[in-house]
């Protein structure tokens, strides 16, 4: 252990000397074999940052691919490349991020409970995303996947000549550790709550993330199910979605989305969770319509099972359906436009300041509404016809899911960090990391709503030269993102030895996490604390003038 | 390197309209936009901690405010949709005149047939300002037919087809994608969509060497594969006459009926027993894994040659010919 380093300040907090980092012992069986909810968090945090480094050299050399018009890899290796980003990305970095790391380490603490409602569950949960996670790179090193995360069908039940199986079955065992954890929280979030912590006193946090539990419920056992009947038809050669053998091309599309539209949500819901903890706290404001945020994550929960049609605008559905699924997708965007505007709203008359967490905050919102909006775009009917399928849906998405969910998986991550490690980051070099982000997520993404639109088609290693000028701006954007990815993997690391000491509520911040020591102790409350008040009574803080 | 182009050539009849509704929707996203960051901008700057401005009199009751902009949002949307519906119901509703290419995905190439027979690969030759039908297959893997200067495209699905059109505006020569990853050369399944002036297109279309058209080669097919023997005028078997049939609606067993197109043709020669004509007994035997795409489709022209011919005249002339 490092010694405290000297800083002259009077007022340095003492650290509680028993917390959950030192409490069961610092062996390494002590934390394989630990149930408390604050560790397996740890666990996951480190796991997810590895696989996220793993999926951000992918994309680092797909952008580095597509710098010349003629491409630099050969078309297999292109492939592979491609289709080891989304796989990692998808099931191993974003739908994990947010639940796995914050709301297994917050949950418990924002309600006032020990623990989750079932430890060694959650630590299967992690055993099984460790395990899926290896498998899935075992079939990357002997060989790789070519078929593209999205696993479309005949391809991949017949023709692809990479290791599908074994990509299906590390999918197929993610996607249990994400039902056990779901379920995990479902139980937690009705059971443990602390006296006095009823529904509406709830954090949005804990509320969103009990909102994507329910699709991961319900929606992951469909994805198992079609995961399965693939390996199926391409083992045993049974007619289940090639037309050759008697099957149905689409009918894996149907399936397929069921579960990967919602799994949308599952990735931004949580992101929203954090944002609606951030702003309040950074504007000392009460969040703008509490209750309508709650809803519009349930709302959002329920409704993102109806639209999983609009990715197969072009694939062959009826016009009916394409009418319908059309609509249904922007009754969808209303939820997500409420979120937004309130907290615009809650910033206003505030007492705002720009610490780290609400730099992450705002720029989560401005790429979330630029996400947002070109779903508009992509839900309309005629619009898709010509966009589906090319750059303009890579940017649309990427600006939700990278833009969005990293941003606020970022900005959750600097502000419990206090609490986490119970040291304090370098505030600058924090700052730098969130502008950075910003600004090199957007000269690398933006661009290619262009390209899109001029008809550059997604999965090409080679390109047309006329797109080559928009191409080079999104590789330098990617170089520029890459240093804004990479900067907080240092300066955290920095703060964990030589950070100041955090206190219990550095950001003098209302939730119940706030009310007990940084780092918590392993059972987390001293006692079991009593909830009088709604979440988020915030109160200006005394302007230095009038004091 | 190229320069930075902002817009893809506009060369069909879909092409302005798709880049209206583009307006629109950049208009409305502009207008949200602004909203959002202006107010955010402006909160963040005049409210920051430490700025000395009046906070008094904050909003109490919000569901006023929360009613008003979700209302205002979900009817901004609905016209939105309302708009982008419109257009997709017609670039799905091709006019009466239209032409039939048929094309074909493969990995990886695209082939290209005209109703007069000729063929090509990764180029398609079309007159200017005539509609054109497309029908797409794919014989493996699911492929997507793209002309972004058509502002169009369409999955090429196998075991299925899918229609649509467009009306070329401009001369010229446009660039033609596969948008769906098909495999190790998916970016470079592509090619060249051809307009030319309607003399220039005939004297192209003249100059290939046609051989038989579709239709002609989908009759001797029709013989073949033994689909006269209760399809044809003299047949004895109890089978419904095709001529005529094409573009007409089909009472089937059950009481439903359906419109006789490529897609009904299509699947009543793979899956007889899926939509049985009415008073017609399910006997005829599936040829699901016996005839490949390419002679299907000529089985499909033939088929639709006969829709102007009547039953009595069509007799008339197998009469004539010597039976094969």
């Amino acid at each position: 252990m490092m010694s405290a380093t000297v800083t002259g300040k009077p007022e340095e907090p003492i650290v509680a000397t028993k917390n959950y980092l030192t409490e069961e012992g610092i062996t390494l069986r002590s934390w394989l074999l630990t149930r408390d909810h604050k560790r397996i968090a740890i666990l996951y945090t480190l796991s997810l940052t590895f696989f996220f480094f793993v999926g951000g050299a992918a994309a680092t050399l797909i952008r580095l691919n597509l710098v010349t018009p003629s491409g630099i890899f050969t078309p297999d290796i292109y492939n592979r490349l491609f289709t080891l980003h989304g796989i990692v990305m998808v099931w191993f970095f974003l739908i994990p991020s947010i639940p796995n790391t914050m709301g297994n380490f917050l949950i418990p603490l924002m309600i006032g409970a020990k623990d989750l409602a079932f430890p060694r569950l959650n630590l299967l949960s992690w055993y099984l995303y460790v395990g899926a996670g290896l498998l899935a790179l075992f079939a990357i090193v002997i060989g790789g996947v070519d078929t593209g995360w999205t696993f479309y069908t005949p391809f991949s039940s017949l023709y692809s000549n990479g290791y599908v199986v074994l990509a299906l079955a590390a999918v197929f065992a993610v996607g249990f550790s994400s039902i056990l954890t779901g379920l995990n929280f479902i139980v937690t979030t009705h059971r443990m709550r602390a006296p006095g912590m009823t529904w509406y006193r709830l954090p949005v946090f804990v509320w969103s993330n009990y909102a994507t539990s329910i699709i991961m419920v319900l929606a992951t056992p469909v994805l198992a199910i079609t995961l399965l009947l693939v390996a199926v038809e391409r083992l045993l050669r049974v007619g289940i979605f090639d037309p050759a053998l008697g099957g149905d091309p689409l009918l894996f599309q149907h399936l397929f989305w069921f579960y990967s539209h919602p799994a949308v949500y599952i990735m931004i819901l949580p992101g929203f969770g954090v944002i609606s903890e951030i702003v309040p706290c950074f504007a000392r404001k009460p969040l703008f319509g509490y209750k309508f945020v709650v809803w519009s994550s349930i709302a959002i929960s329920v409704i993102g099972f109806f639209v999983w049609a609009h990715h197969m605008f072009v694939a062959g559905i009826s016009l009916y359906a394409g009418l319908v699924f059309s609509l249904l997708s922007y009754v969808i965007a209303v939820p997500s436009a409420i979120k937004v505007f309130n907290w615009t709203a809650t910033l206003h008359k505030g007492w705002i300041s720009f610490d780290a967490p609400m730099l992450y905050a705002l720029g989560f919102i401005g790429l979330f509404t630029i996400g947002g909006l070109t779903g508009l775009f992509v839900a309309n009917l005629a619009f898709d016809v010509h966009v589906t399928d090319s750059y303009f849906v890579v940017a649309h998405f990427h600006y939700i899911m990278v833009g969005g969910m990293v941003s606020a998986y970022f900005g959750g991550l600097h502000y419990w960090w206090p609490k986490v490690t119970g040291r304090l980051y370098p505030e600058w070099w924090a700052r730098i990391a969130a502008l950075l982000i910003f600004f090199g997520f957007n000269l690398t993404f933006f661009p290619q709503f262009i390209l899109g639109y001029l008809g550059m088609e997604r999965r090409y290693y080679a390109y047309p030269p006329e797109f080559q000028a928009w191409n080079i701006f999104s590789s330098a954007g990617a170089s520029v993102l890459a240093v804004g990815y990479a900067l907080p993997f240092f300066y955290l690391g920095w703060s964990l030895f030589r950070g100041k000491r955090a206190g219990a509520n550095p950001w003098a911040a209302t939730g119940l996490e706030w009310q007990t020591p940084s780092p918590p102790p392993t059972h987390n409350f001293d006692r079991t604390p009593t909830v009088t008040r709604p979440p988020y009574q915030y109160r200006p803080e005394p302007e230095p003038q009038d004091v | 390197m190229g320069s930075l182009q902002l817009l893809p050539p506009t060369a069909s009849s879909h092409a302005a309209d798709m880049d209206w509704l583009f307006a629109a929707l950049l208009g409305v996203s502009a207008f949200i936009l602004l909203l959002v960051f202006g107010l955010m901008i402006l909160f963040c700057v005049r409210y920051r901690k430490g700025s000395r401005v009046e906070r008094g009199n904050r909003l109490g009751r919000t569901w006023r405010v929360e009613v008003a902009w979700t209302g205002l949002t979900f009817a901004a949307f609905l016209v939105l949709y309302f708009w982008g519906a419109e257009l997709y119901v017609r670039i799905h509703s091709p006019p009466a005149e239209a032409t039939d290419i048929y094309v074909v995905g493969k990995q990886w190439m695209w082939k290209i047939e005209h109703p007069g027979g000729q063929r090509e690969i990764d180029a398609l030759h079309v007159p200017v300002g005539k509609p054109v039908r497309l029908v797409l297959t794919s014989q493996d893997v699911i492929h997507d037919f793209a002309i972004p200067a058509f502002r169009i495209r369409q999955d090429a699905v196998p075991g299925r087809y899918e229609t649509l059109w467009f009306t070329p505006t401009e001369v010229g020569e446009y660039r033609l994608f596969c948008a769906e990853f098909c495999g190790t050369l998916h970016a470079r399944m592509g090619g060249t969509v051809v307009v030319m002036e309607p003399s220039d297109f005939q004297r192209w279309l003249d100059s290939q060497d046609p051989g038989p058209s579709l239709a002609q080669e989908g009759e001797a097919l029709f013989r073949s594969y033994g689909c006269s023997g209760c399809h044809g005028g003299t047949s004895t078997v109890h089978a419904p006459k095709l001529e005529g049939l094409f573009g007409r609606p089909v009472p089937l067993e059950g009481g439903r009926s359906v419109i006789a197109d490529d897609r009904y043709i299509r699947t009543s020669i793979l899956m007889p027993k899926a939509e049985i004509a009415a008073g017609y007994p399910p006997v005829m035997p599936s040829f699901a894994g016996q005839i490949g795409e390419d002679d299907l489709l000529k089985l499909v022209a033939y088929i639709k040659s006969l829709a102007d011919r009547t039953a009595a005249n069509s007799q008339a002339e197998s009469m004539e010919r010597p039976a094969q």
